[in-house]
């Protein structure tokens, strides 16, 4: 396999979670890239703001029979952490920003480490230091 | 010439964008640039052969790739032996490296 | 390194009375604000944001009215008035029932066969 140096991609994700599987394709995206060897930028706008709000919970399910720990039901905020956890083991960066006024209108504000609050100039930048970036629209 | 992926995450049986969405990427290749549609998600349910397996032989005809995610396919039921001609599983790194090349990439 | 993008929209009326605009539009102008070269597509049932005479106003839950409606025809024009290119698929709204007479002025009609030619001009196509 051979890796990207010192590349760089931009997603940028519009749904919020548990509406629609275009939220676990483009996490699959991410981690694909940051294992190829790429830097990732990811700009979350709309609904996406949501994937890694820190309050999140696991839940039970009487459907399957299962407690919460049985379930093992994975928050997306479990799942950003694991990617930003994996872009640290692999020595790549995965920049995370959710976008300010999408925050503020659903009250999302309190996100998990490692990402951060930012504003569509962000993107610009992102768009300008990237070799190539994905929009995965909502619908 | 420019190289194109066009990643189609809808069912093509849900609306006619969808079918469009072929139309632009055999309208690309018809402009001389390479092109692949990537199938994910529900857009690989076109892609179990059927009645419509003809929609994918015209895109190879055009000149189009016709990948579709191994993971969707799998998730479907959808056996390699049961693809419509002209349409290969792939995995999903196949985009990542795509973009890397400098693909216009569309997301539908 | 200056790169140029092509916004194309076809996903309309998702949330535009709780966002009081259309998000794509909206983020495009903000992206334009911040210095960005990018021109506009409306295709599919984004057609319609190019009709005359759009009116989302009215709503109201209980006492509470919504005074500040979406208005995507002065947002096009905003948009079209700040250097972007605004074009709309003309077999999409013609399908559509919308008669060249019936869009608003600023906007640029372009069939389908032209749209190779257009994408060659930019060097990120974001489809919304």
């Amino acid at each position: 396999m051979s890796l990207a140096q010192n590349k760089t991609l931009t997603f940028v994700l519009n749904d919020p979670p548990y509406e629609n599987a275009r939220t676990t394709t483009a996490l699959r995206l991410v981690g694909a890239a940051l294992r190829k060897g790429y830097d990732v930028n990811v700009f979350a706008y709309e609904g996406a703001v949501a994937l890694p709000f820190a309050k999140q919970a696991p839940h039970a399910n009487a459907v399957h029979g299962n407690d919460a720990a049985a379930e093992d039901h994975p928050n997306t905020k479990d799942w950003v952490a694991a990617l930003l956890a994996e872009a640290g083991r692999l020595g790549r960066k995965l920049d995370w920003i959710n976008c300010g006024l999408c925050v503020d209108e659903r009250g999302v504000a309190e996100a998990i480490a490692g990402t951060r609050r930012g504003s569509p100039a962000d993107l610009w930048q992102f768009v300008g230091k990237s070799d190539n970036t994905l929009v995965i629209p909502t619908k | 010439m420019s190289k194109y992926l066009l990643i189609e995450s809808r069912d093509p049986f849900e609306s006619q964008d969808s079918r469009a969405f072929y139309e632009l990427a055999a309208a690309l290749a018809g402009d001389a640039n390479q092109v692949t549609l990537f199938l994910v998600q529900n857009g690989v349910l076109g892609a179990r052969a059927g009645e419509h397996a003809r929609w994918y032989a015209e895109l190879g005809k055009a000149g189009v790739e016709v990948l579709a995610d191994d993971f969707s396919l799998r998730e479907r039921g959808i056996q390699a032996s049961r693809l419509a001609p002209g349409v290969k599983a792939s995995g999903l790194d196949v985009v990542i490296d795509h973009l890397g090349d400098g693909r216009k990439t569309l997301w539908h | 390194m200056s790169r140029k993008v092509l916004a194309i929209v076809e996903s309309a009326y998702r949330a535009t009375l709780e966002e009081q605009d259309d998000p794509v539009l909206w983020l495009t102008h903000a992206l334009k604000g911040a210095g960005a070269d990018i021109d506009v597509l409306l295709r599919g049932a984004a057609v319609s944001y190019g009709a005359r005479g759009q009116d989302a106003s009215g709503l109201a839950f209980g006492t509470r009215a919504q005074t500040q409606p979406p208005q995507l025809e002065r947002d096009l024009a905003s948009l079209a008035g700040k250097g972007a290119k605004v074009y709309l698929l003309k077999e999409d709204a013609a399908t559509r029932g919308l008669r060249p007479d019936e869009v608003a002025p600023g906007l640029e009609l372009i069939g389908r066969d032209a749209i190779p030619a257009l994408f060659r001009q930019f060097d990120h196509i974001w489809h919304w």
